[in-house]
C-alpha cells in the first residue's frame, strides 16, 4: 500500500516534470532569484546592525563608514526587490502557463473519452478535476514546492549568519522557536475535533435550510411555518455553541506563537546583553539578532501550512493525470471505410451487449431494417431503452455479434461517417451555450441563412424564434428558462433537419410538454421521418401504432418483437402494457 | 449591512470589549522596542546585569499580559460574531416563511438559500475580523508613529512620510488588482462552463462531430483566462518587492537621520534601534489591515444581499382571525368572480375575467397547455396569490377575511413536484394533520393507492425516507404526498398535475377511491392526460388564461375545439404517413 503510494507519487512527479520541461527557463530563474533574495533579505539585519555599531555615541559616529554601509544596504535592498519581482513573474508564468497546458491536454482527452467513463462519472466530479482540481495542484505543487524552498533556505540562512555572530545566543533561539510549532500543532489538533463538529452541525442546518426555504411553498401550504422555526432554532443554537467554541480555540493559535516568539525575543534579549557585557557582542550585533529573533518561527509555521497543502496537491494532481492517462475510445481503423450514399438499410446480427460483465442487458438480437422502416422501441420507464441508440451510434460498442449498415460492420467505418449517417434527438434537449443560429448549424456551420431558415420552419421553430426579442442570435445559456422544453426540443429536431440525414434516432419525450407544442413536435417528427429508416424510443400510443416493427424491452431484455397487430395477438407483455398504459 | 448591525447591539458589551482588549495587546506589543532600548541603555551601557534581568522579566511579564488580553478579545469577538449570526439567521428564517408565494417566486429559493448559508458565513467571518483587527492595525501603525515622536520628532517625520507612501502601495495594487480577480473569476467560471458542457453534451457533441470545434472554443477560452491571470499576476507581484523597498529605503533615512542626531547628543544609540524596530513593525500591519478590508468588502457585500432579503414585503397581509361576519349564505364552497390575474414578473395576464361557481362535493377537471392558467387557477383557492381584479371566495367568503391557518386547513392541495421532508413515513403523513392516528394514516394511504409503500417496508409507518425521499420512484411519492393531503381531511382537494407519473391503472383506481370519499369533498384535478379527468363530473378548458370550455367529457368533444385537439393527440392517430 505504501510502496503503491510512493509509486504514485513518483509517476505524478515525473509528470509535473514532463508538463513543467517547456517552461525551465523559468523555474531556473524563479529558483536563482529566491536564492538571490533569501541571502540578501537575511543579510539586511546584519547591514543594519553594523550601521548601529557606526553610532556609538554623541561625536563618535563614524560618518564615512556609516555612509559605505547604508549604501550596501541600499543596493541590497534594490536588488531583494528586484529579485523578488522576477521571481514573482516567473511563478506566475509557470503556474498558469502548466495549468492550461494540463487543462488544455484534460479537454482533448475528454474528447476522446469512451462513453462508458463518462457515463460512469457524473458531469460534476468530472469538472471538478479539470477545474478545482488543476487550481489545487498548481497552488499547491508549484507555489508550494518554491515556498518550502524559500522556507528552507531562510531557515539555514537565519542559523548560519546567526551562528557566525554568536553560537551561544544562536541556541537560545534554536531552543525556544520548537515550542511555537508545539503549540501550534497542539491547538490545530486539539480544535481539529471542534471544526468535525461545526462543519457537522452546519451540514445538519444547511440541511434544513435547504429543505425548508428550498420547498417553503408546501410548507406554508401545510401552515407549518412554527414548528419547521422551532426546528432550525434548535439546529441554530447547537451551531452556535459548537462555532463559538471552534473559532475561539482556533484563534488561540496566533496570540499563542506570538507568545512563545516574545519569549524567544527576551531570551535573545537577556542572552545578548550577557555577552554584551561581557564584550563578545556589539549592540549592532544584538540588534541585528533580535531582527532574526522576530523572523525566525515564520518560516516553521509556513513549511507547516505547505506541507498539508502539498499533500493535497498530490491527491488532485494524481486525479487530474489519472483523466489525463485514461484509456481514449478505440481510435477508428486506418483502412476505415467512409459511409456514403446510405439508403437506410442497418442490420442487427446476433448482438450481445452489457454495461457491467455480470448484467446480460442484450442478448442475441437480430433484426433486419429495410430502409424506410420504422422501429418504435417501447417498454416501462428504465427498462435500457437508450442501450440501442448507444450501440446504432456506436457509443458503445458491442460485445459479440455485429451491426451492419448497408452491409458494412460499423465498427470498421469511420465514426464520423456513420454518425453523419443518423440524425438524432434525445429526450434530454442538450443545447450548447450560444446562439440560437450556432445551435441549428451546429452539424453545417456553413448552411445559408435560407437553409437555415427553412429547417427551422420545417421544425415548427421559426415563429417562435421570431417573437424572441433577438430571433435567431438570441442567446441560449446552460440551464436558462427563456425556452420551454418543448421550444428547446424543436430546436433539437431543426438542428438535425438542416443536415439531411438517411437514417433517424428519435426520443420521444414522456412528459412536461405542453400540449399543442407536443402537437408541433409530432408534426416535425412527422416531417423528419418521411423516406427515412428511424429508430423511435416511443410513447405515443400513435407512433407505436404505425411502427413497422415494435421492439418491446423490459429489464434491459428485447422480449417480444413484430408489428402492433402481431404483438396484441400474442397476448404477450406488449399486450399488458397497451393495456395498462393506453386503454382508458 | 446596517440593518442587520442592529442584530449585534445586543451584544454591545462583547462588541466593545473585544477591539478594546485588542487595543490593550497592541499597546504592550508598543511597548517592547522601548524596553529593548532601555536593555542597551543604560542596560548594557551601565553594565546592569539586574536592572537588565528586571527589564528581560517585563518583557515576559509583557508578553504575558499580551497573551492574555488577547484571549480575552478573541472569545468576546467570536462570541459576538456567532451569536449575532445565530440571531440573523432565526430572524432571515422567520422571514423567509412569511414570504409570500409571489415574492418566493420573483426571488428564487435557491437565492434565498445561498443567503442563509455561505452569505451568513461570510458576515460572520467579516464581523469576528473586523472586532479582532480594525482597531489592532491602525493602532500600531498610528501608535508606532506616536511612540517615534516620543523618541525623537525629527526621525518621526520620516515615519510620517513612509506611512502613507505604504498605504497607497498596498492599497493602490489591492484596489487595481481585485476587479481584475473577479474577471478572472468570470472567465474561470466560463471555462468551467464549457467543460461542463462537453460532458452533459457527449452525445450530439459526438454525433455532430464536434469535437475539434469543441476543444478549439475551449482553447480561446482558456488562453483568454490564462492571459488575464498573468496580468493580474504581474501587478500583484508588485506588491512585496516595493513594500520591501519602502520600508528598508525608511529604515535607511531613520538610522541616517539617527546618527546625525546621536552625534549631536540628542537621542541615544539604543533609541535609534528602537525606531528602527518600530519601522519594522508598521509593514506587517498595513498588509493584515489591507487583507481586512477586502474580508470586509466582501461581507460587507454578503452583508446588503442578505438586508435586501429583509427589505421584501411579505406583500400579502392575512387577518388574524377570520372575518366571519363577512360571509355570504351561499351554494358553492368555490366561487370565481371575473378573476383576473398576472403575475409580477410578466406584465401579461396569466389569467382573465374568470367567472366559476362550484358546488360541494363536485369533482372538476382542469385541461390546457403550459402556459394556459391552470396551475394559476387552482393556487388562487388557497391564497397562494392576490387576485389581480375580481376576488375569489371559499365556502361564501372571500379569501382575504380568512386568518391564513383557516383558509389552508380547508384545503389540502399536491403540488406538482412531490416534495417530502426528511422523517419516517409517518411524520410526514402526520405533515398533514398532526394529531391523526394510525388508524386515519392509513386510511389516507389507501385511498391514495400508497399502501403498498408502506407494506413493503420492514418498519412499516416508521420507515424513515432519506432526504427528498430518493429510495422511493417517482409514482410511490406522488401517492404519498396525496396521501398526505388527504391526512388533512379537507373539504377542497386540489391535485395539481400530481399524478403524472403514475400508470394509467394506478391513476384510475385513484380516481374510483377519490370518488367514494365523502360525498362533500370537493376536488380540483389538473392534468395534461385527457384519460385522468374525462370521468369528472365538469371539465375546465383553459387556453392562454380564457375559460374556452366548460362542461362534461361528450360535451366538450363536441363543442370545445382545444379539447378535441388535446383529446386527439393522445387518442387517436394523428397524420396518416406511409398510408
Amino acid at each position: 500500500m505504501a510502496d503503491q503510494k510512493q509509486a504514485s507519487k513518483r509517476t505524478t512527479m515525473r509528470r509535473l516534470g514532463t508538463y513543467l520541461k517547456p517552461y525551465w527557463f523559468y523555474l531556473t530563474a524563479s529558483i536563482l532569484m529566491s536564492l538571490v533574495s533569501v541571502s540578501l533579505t537575511l543579510y539586511i539585519p546584519i547591514l543594519t546592525g553594523r550601521a548601529v555599531d557606526k553610532i556609538i555615541g554623541p561625536d563618535k559616529v563614524m560618518f564615512e563608514e556609516l555612509i559605505r554601509v547604508l549604501i550596501t544596504m541600499g543596493l541590497s535592498i534594490a536588488v531583494t526587490g528586484i529579485a523578488q519581482w522576477v521571481m514573482n513573474v516567473c511563478n506566475n508564468k509557470m503556474t498558469y502557463s502548466i495549468v492550461r497546458d494540463v487543462r488544455h491536454d484534460a479537454i482533448q482527452k475528454i474528447e476522446q473519452l469512451p462513453l462508458k467513463y463518462i457515463d460512469a462519472h457524473t458531469s460534476g466530479e468530472i469538472v471538478n478535476h479539470v477545474i478545482t482540481d488543476v487550481d489545487q495542484f498548481a497552488d499547491g505543487l508549484l507555489m508550494g514546492f518554491t515556498q518550502l524552498f524559500t522556507s528552507v533556505m531562510t531557515i539555514l540562512g537565519t542559523l548560519i549568519f546567526m551562528l557566525t555572530i554568536h553560537p551561544g545566543v544562536t541556541l537560545v533561539v534554536v531552543g525556544i522557536t520548537p515550542l511555537s510549532l508545539f503549540v501550534a500543532s497542539f491547538v490545530a489538533r486539539k480544535t481539529y475535533h471542534l471544526f468535525l463538529e461545526q462543519s457537522e452541525r452546519r451540514g445538519e442546518q444547511t440541511g434544513i435550510i435547504d429543505e425548508m426555504i428550498g420547498n417553503q411553498k408546501v410548507v406554508q401550504a401545510f401552515s407549518k411555518e412554527e414548528d419547521v422555526l422551532r426546528d432550525f432554532d434548535d439546529k441554530n443554537e447547537r451551531l452556535k455553541a459548537c462555532s463559538l467554541k471552534a473559532i475561539f480555540f482556533s484563534s488561540i493559535t496566533n496570540p499563542a506563537t506570538r507568545f512563545v516568539n516574545s519569549m524567544v525575543y527576551a531570551g535573545v534579549g537577556i542572552a545578548g546583553a550577557i555577552v554584551a557585557i561581557r564584550g563578545g557582542m556589539s549592540i549592532g550585533q544584538l540588534t541585528s539578532f533580535l531582527g532574526y529573533a522576530n523572523q525566525y518561527t515564520k518560516p516553521f509555521n509556513e513549511i507547516s501550512g505547505v506541507i498539508t497543502e502539498l499533500q493535497n496537491a498530490f491527491a488532485c494532481a494524481g486525479r487530474i493525470f489519472a483523466l489525463i492517462d485514461e484509456e481514449p475510445q478505440l481510435p477508428d481503423d486506418e483502412d476505415a471505410v467512409i459511409l456514403e450514399n446510405v439508403e437506410g438499410q442497418v442490420d442487427i446480427q446476433n448482438v450481445s451487449f452489457s454495461y457491467q460483465p455480470e448484467d446480460q442487458l442484450i442478448i442475441d438480437l437480430s433484426l433486419h431494417v429495410k430502409p424506410g422502416q420504422r422501429i418504435a422501441i417501447v417498454g416501462p420507464t428504465g427498462c435500457g431503452k437508450t442501450t440501442l441508440i448507444n450501440l446504432l451510434m456506436r457509443f458503445y460498442d458491442v460485445d459479440s455479434g455485429a451491426i451492419l449498415v448497408e452491409e458494412k460492420d460499423i465498427r470498421h467505418v469511420t465514426r464520423e461517417s456513420l454518425r453523419n449517417s443518423y440524425g438524432m434527438v434525445l429526450q434530454d434537449t442538450w443545447l450548447k451555450t450560444g446562439t440560437i443560429r450556432e445551435n441549428i448549424c451546429m452539424g453545417h456551420p456553413d448552411a445559408s441563412e435560407e437553409s437555415m431558415i427553412e429547417a427551422a420552419k420545417l421544425a415548427h421553430a421559426h415563429s417562435f424564434i421570431m417573437r424572441l426579442p433577438q430571433g435567431y442570435d438570441t442567446m441560449i445559456r446552460e440551464n436558462s428558462d427563456s425556452l420551454s422544453q418543448g421550444q428547446k426540443q424543436l430546436l433539437c429536431i431543426a438542428r438535425v433537419m438542416l443536415t439531411h440525414p438517411p437514417m433517424l434516432i428519435l426520443d420521444e419525450a414522456t412528459s412536461s410538454i405542453d400540449t399543442r407544442t407536443e402537437i408541433r413536435i409530432q408534426k416535425a417528427f412527422h416531417h423528419l421521418m418521411e423516406g427515412r429508416t428511424s429508430f423511435i424510443v416511443a410513447h405515443r400510443l400513435s407512433t407505436i401504432q404505425e411502427a413497422d416493427v415494435i421492439l418491446v424491452m423490459k429489464d434491459g431484455n428485447i422480449i417480444e418483437q413484430g408489428s402492433h397487430e402481431e404483438l396484441l395477438t400474442g397476448h404477450g407483455f406488449y399486450y399488458e402494457l397497451y393495456n395498462s398504459q393506453f386503454a382508458s | 449591512m446596517k440593518k442587520l448591525l442592529i442584530y449585534l447591539k445586543k451584544y454591545k458589551k462583547e462588541s466593545i470589549l473585544a477591539p478594546l482588549f485588542k487595543m490593550l495587546e497592541a499597546s504592550f506589543e508598543l511597548l517592547v522596542p522601548l524596553v529593548m532600548a532601555a536593555i542597551m541603555d543604560p542596560g548594557i551601557a551601565k553594565q546592569d546585569l539586574p536592572y537588565i534581568w528586571k527589564m528581560a522579566g517585563l518583557l515576559v511579564l509583557l508578553a504575558i499580559v499580551g497573551l492574555t488580553t488577547s484571549l480575552t478579545a478573541q472569545y468576546f469577538a467570536a462570541k459576538a460574531a456567532v451569536s449575532f449570526a445565530a440571531d440573523v439567521k432565526h430572524a432571515l428564517f422567520q422571514h423567509i416563511q412569511e414570504l409570500s408565494f409571489g415574492t418566493l417566486d420573483e426571488v428564487g429559493t435557491s437565492t434565498l438559500i445561498t443567503r442563509m448559508t455561505s452569505d451568513m458565513n461570510q458576515v460572520q467571518n467579516g464581523v469576528n475580523m473586523v472586532l479582532r483587527l480594525f482597531l489592532r492595525s491602525p493602532f500600531i501603525v498610528f501608535g508606532a508613529m506616536i511612540m517615534a515622536f516620543i523618541i525623537n520628532w525629527k526621525a518621526a517625520f520620516i515615519f510620517v512620510v513612509a506611512i502613507p507612501i505604504l498605504s497607497i502601495v498596498v492599497f493602490g495594487i489591492m484596489m487595481i488588482s481585485i476587479p481584475m480577480f473577479q474577471k478572472v473569476q468570470e472567465a474561470l467560471d466560463q471555462v468551467l462552463g464549457i467543460t461542463r458542457e462537453n460532458i452533459t453534451g457527449v452525445r450530439v457533441i459526438r454525433a455532430f462531430h464536434q469535437e475539434r470545434q469543441e476543444e478549439d472554443a475551449f482553447h480561446v477560452k482558456n488562453e483568454w483566462l490564462t492571459r488575464l491571470q498573468l496580468t493580474v499576476g504581474r501587478v500583484s507581484a508588485f506588491m512585496n518587492p516595493v513594500t520591501y523597498i519602502i520600508v528598508n529605503a525608511a529604515v535607511i533615512a531613520l538610522l541616517w537621520s539617527g546618527a546625525v542626531q546621536v552625534d549631536d547628543n540628542v537621542i541615544s544609540q539604543s533609541e535609534v534601534v528602537a525606531l528602527v524596530n518600530y519601522m519594522n513593525q508598521i509593514l506587517v500591519e498595513l498588509v493584515k489591515f489591507a487583507n481586512l478590508i477586502v474580508t470586509i468588502t466582501k461581507a460587507v457585500a454578503c452583508g446588503n444581499r442578505i438586508q435586501s432579503v429583509f427589505e421584501l414585503k411579505a406583500s400579502q397581509d392575512y387577518p388574524e382571525i377570520t372575518r366571519d361576519d363577512e360571509r355570504e349564505n351561499s351554494p358553492y364552497i368555490v366561487e370565481f368572480r371575473n378573476v383576473s390575474f398576472g403575475y409580477h414578473t410578466s406584465g401579461d395576464y396569466a389569467l382573465q375575467n374568470i367567472s366559476i361557481q362550484i358546488k360541494p362535493g363536485e369533482t372538476i377537471g382542469i385541461i390546457g397547455g403550459t402556459g394556459s392558467g391552470k396551475s394559476t387557477f387552482v393556487n388562487l383557492i388557497p391564497r397562494f396569490y392576490d387576485v389581480t381584479e375580481g376576488s375569489v371566495y371559499v365556502d361564501g367568503l372571500n379569501v382575504t377575511a380568512y386568518s391564513k391557518k383557516d383558509l389552508r386547513r380547508k384545503i389540502g392541495i399536491v403540488m406538482q413536484k412531490s416534495v417530502m421532508f426528511k422523517g419516517s413515513i409517518r411524520e410526514i403523513l402526520l405533515w398533514g394533520n398532526e394529531n391523526a392516528t394510525d388508524e386515519e394514516l392509513f386510511t389516507a394511504l389507501k385511498t391514495a393507492q400508497a399502501l403498498e409503500v408502506v407494506e413493503k417496508k420492514e418498519l412499516g409507518l416508521s420507515e424513515p425516507l432519506s432526504q427528498r425521499a430518493k429510495n422511493l420512484s417517482g409514482g410511490q411519492k406522488q401517492r404519498l404526498t396525496i396521501a398526505r393531503a388527504l391526512v388533512r381531511k379537507p373539504e377542497i382537494l386540489i391535485l395539481d398535475d400530481s399524478s403524472s407519473a403514475l400508470d394509467y391503472a394506478t391513476d384510475a383506481r385513484l380516481r374510483k377511491a377519490l370518488s367514494e370519499l365523502n360525498d362533500s369533498l370537493t376536488i380540483f384535478i389538473v392534468s395534461q392526460r385527457t384519460a385522468s379527468i374525462q370521468n369528472a363530473d365538469r371539465i375546465l378548458v383553459l387556453d392562454d388564461g380564457r375559460i374556452v370550455g366548460l362542461g362534461t367529457h361528450e360535451e366538450l368533444l363536441r363543442s370545445c375545439e382545444v379539447y378535441q385537439e388535446i383529446y386527439d393527440s393522445q387518442f387517436k392517430k394523428e397524420v396518416q404517413v406511409n398510408g
